[in-house]
């Protein structure tokens, strides 16, 4: 019910804000006048007619769309298909095994599109003819890698690689599978910083610069830092796009929470499996996506306050 | 002469996109001395000072600061800025670092300073400009006049052997002009080469050695500030001074 969020203010904005406290709360002895009180009583009757008709409107939606899918003509056959309390169950434990290997995959390649999309980001807003070919090279890897479904970057990886025949390269699917989501992500988390850079003023430039700092100390000691903050959210974003990607690294063989539901959809023909592991998928991302808004919410607030961070 | 100028301009020549900023501009920069440049928002003033710190490249004429040509190409730029102090009008504060990190930046990561003698520097220049309990704060905690004073100890820091002040109190409220002015004042006490570009004709008239008017790029009239002030030569530097005095500005 998150429709009542926005009308529980008066309640909601004891976080921290410099909104004035509840009444009584300050320390010279100020009592509230009756005009506040009865303000602040309207305020609250108005929040609770808001939460009933948020509630009203929800359950109502609620039966609507239940009774639309239960009459549907396909409805008893879809259900046994698709959501079998029984081979949920059978399931569940297998998906969570699989999960295991999302996880680490998520940690490690997380990381790895960290420092590979920073050294991407530095490439390209080198300046100097050094540089060049550089910034060529890095402009037309994320060229490449952004326009690159990766569905087909993984199936050139996963199974271009071994079909090589290289010595002492591996054909690991969990690996190569790795290697491609890093690919394709350190492509859009190069831009996520490159738009950071970009964004600190060239003024702060030019102060680092006419402290005798060098470009590079400038870059290092002043812009990065700004930048890297200001892109805490997208990058926060593209972690949580990165969590759920990392299920495609199945169609390898490797035995992720996808792979062992899809093992148990190919045994019985029921699809329940996919259900569950892509229920398991949401419930994971549910709780980065509500940190990723909690941070941003937070460096909004802050900005708001003057903060120009 | 050139060799006891601190910085020296000779037909200095800047264009912006086929527009010409700065026109033959002269310069000499004696030490121990204040410099100040009057004249109209976009008279040059500004762009002036950016060259003289290397920030803009100037398309003819030549700079020297300590009798060295900075504008030769093979001239280490970086050192050239290490040896001038900027402060900005929007005070250019590093916003995610506290004031005693922003002014021992330099000192530490340039000039090789360890972090300790760097700080107890910081610390007494800062003491000293009034904002000794601001160390730890970060700069959107303090007011515009403390952020500016922050800006100032930040240039001092690196002790440089030029401050350009490109019109430092233009960003700030009117109550808060008065503590900025004052730093500057004790700065030329303590012999602190100056040039600063400047609205504040009282100020400029008070403590400038020297005041150059000026106008659409080219220096119309320059000399000591009684001379600019109180019998201006030129017509132009006249009616500017009559318009300042209207708008209650000097």
């Amino acid at each position: 019910m998150t429709v009542t969020k926005g009308e529980a203010a008066p309640e909601g904005a004891d976080d921290e804000g410099d909104m004035p406290d509840g009444a009584g709360a300050d320390d010279d002895g100020y009592v509230p006048s009756e005009r506040r009180l009865e303000r602040e009583r309207r305020t609250r009757a108005r929040a609770r007619r808001a939460t009933a008709v948020a509630a009203l409107s929800t359950l109502v939606t609620a039966v609507v769309l239940y009774l639309v899918v239960v009459s549907a003509p396909g409805w008893p056959r879809t259900k046994e298909t698709f959501f079998s309390a029984a081979y949920a169950r059978e399931t569940l434990p297998k998906v969570f095994e699989g999960l295991w290997l999302n996880l680490r995959l998520l940690l490690v390649c997380g990381a790895a599109v960290l420092v590979l999309g920073m050294l991407i980001a530095i490439a390209r807003t080198l300046r100097g003819p050094v540089f060049f070919p550089l910034r060529v090279l890095a402009a037309a890897y994320t060229d490449f890698f952004r326009g690159l479904p990766l569905i087909i970057n993984l199936m050139i990886v996963v199974l271009g690689v071994p079909a090589l025949r290289l010595q002492g390269v591996t054909v690991d699917p969990v690996l190569l599978g790795g290697t491609a989501l890093t690919l394709t992500y350190s492509a859009y988390v190069a831009e996520v910083f490159r738009a950071g850079i970009e964004s600190v003023h060239p003024s702060q430039r030019a102060a680092a610069r006419s402290l005798g700092l060098t470009n590079r100390q400038a870059l290092r000691y002043v812009v990065l830092p700004q930048a890297v903050r200001r892109q805490v959210p997208p990058l926060l974003n593209d972690l949580v796009s990165l969590q759920k990607d990392t299920g495609l690294v199945s169609i390898g063989g490797a035995v992720d929470a996808v792979r062992a539901a899809d093992i148990i959809v190919g045994r019985s023909l029921n699809y329940t499996p996919y259900i569950v592991a892509g229920l398991v998928f949401v419930a994971l991302t549910i709780p980065m996506t509500r940190f990723t808004d909690w941070v941003t919410a937070r460096m909004d607030r802050r900005r708001a306050q003057g903060g120009a961070l | 002469m050139s060799d006891v100028s601190v910085l020296r301009l000779e037909s200095v020549r800047k264009t912006f996109g086929g527009s010409v900023v700065l026109r033959d501009v002269d310069l000499e920069v004696a030490p121990h001395t204040v410099t100040a440049l009057i004249g109209a928002s976009g008279s040059g003033k500004s762009t002036l000072l950016r060259c003289a710190n290397l920030l803009e490249e100037i398309d003819d004429g030549a700079i020297w600061l300590d009798g060295e040509e900075i504008t030769d190409p093979d001239a280490d730029q970086d050192a050239v800025r290490r040896r001038i102090g900027v402060v900005f009008q929007a005070y250019n504060l590093f916003p995610h670092m506290t004031v005693l990190d922003n002014v021992t930046l330099a000192p530490r990561r340039v000039h090789g300073v360890p972090r300790a003698e760097a700080e107890e520097r910081a610390r007494e220049l800062l003491e000293r400009l009034g904002l000794a309990e601001k160390a730890d704060a970060y700069p959107d905690r303090l007011s515009g006049g403390q952020q500016q004073r922050a800006a100032i100890v930040r240039a001092l820091a690196v002790r440089p052997r030029l401050l350009l002040l490109d019109e430092i109190t233009a960003a700030l409220d009117p109550e808060l002009v008065g503590e900025v002015l004052d730093v500057v004042r004790g700065l030329k006490d303590e012999g602190m080469t100056m040039v600063l570009a400047t609205h504040e004709m009282g100020f400029a008239r008070d403590v400038a050695d020297q005041v150059c008017f000026l106008d659409g790029g080219v220096v119309l009239e320059r000399g000591t500030a009684e001379q600019v002030f109180a019998d201006p030569r030129r017509e132009r530097t006249r009616r500017f001074l009559r318009r300042v005095v209207d708008a209650g500005r000097l």
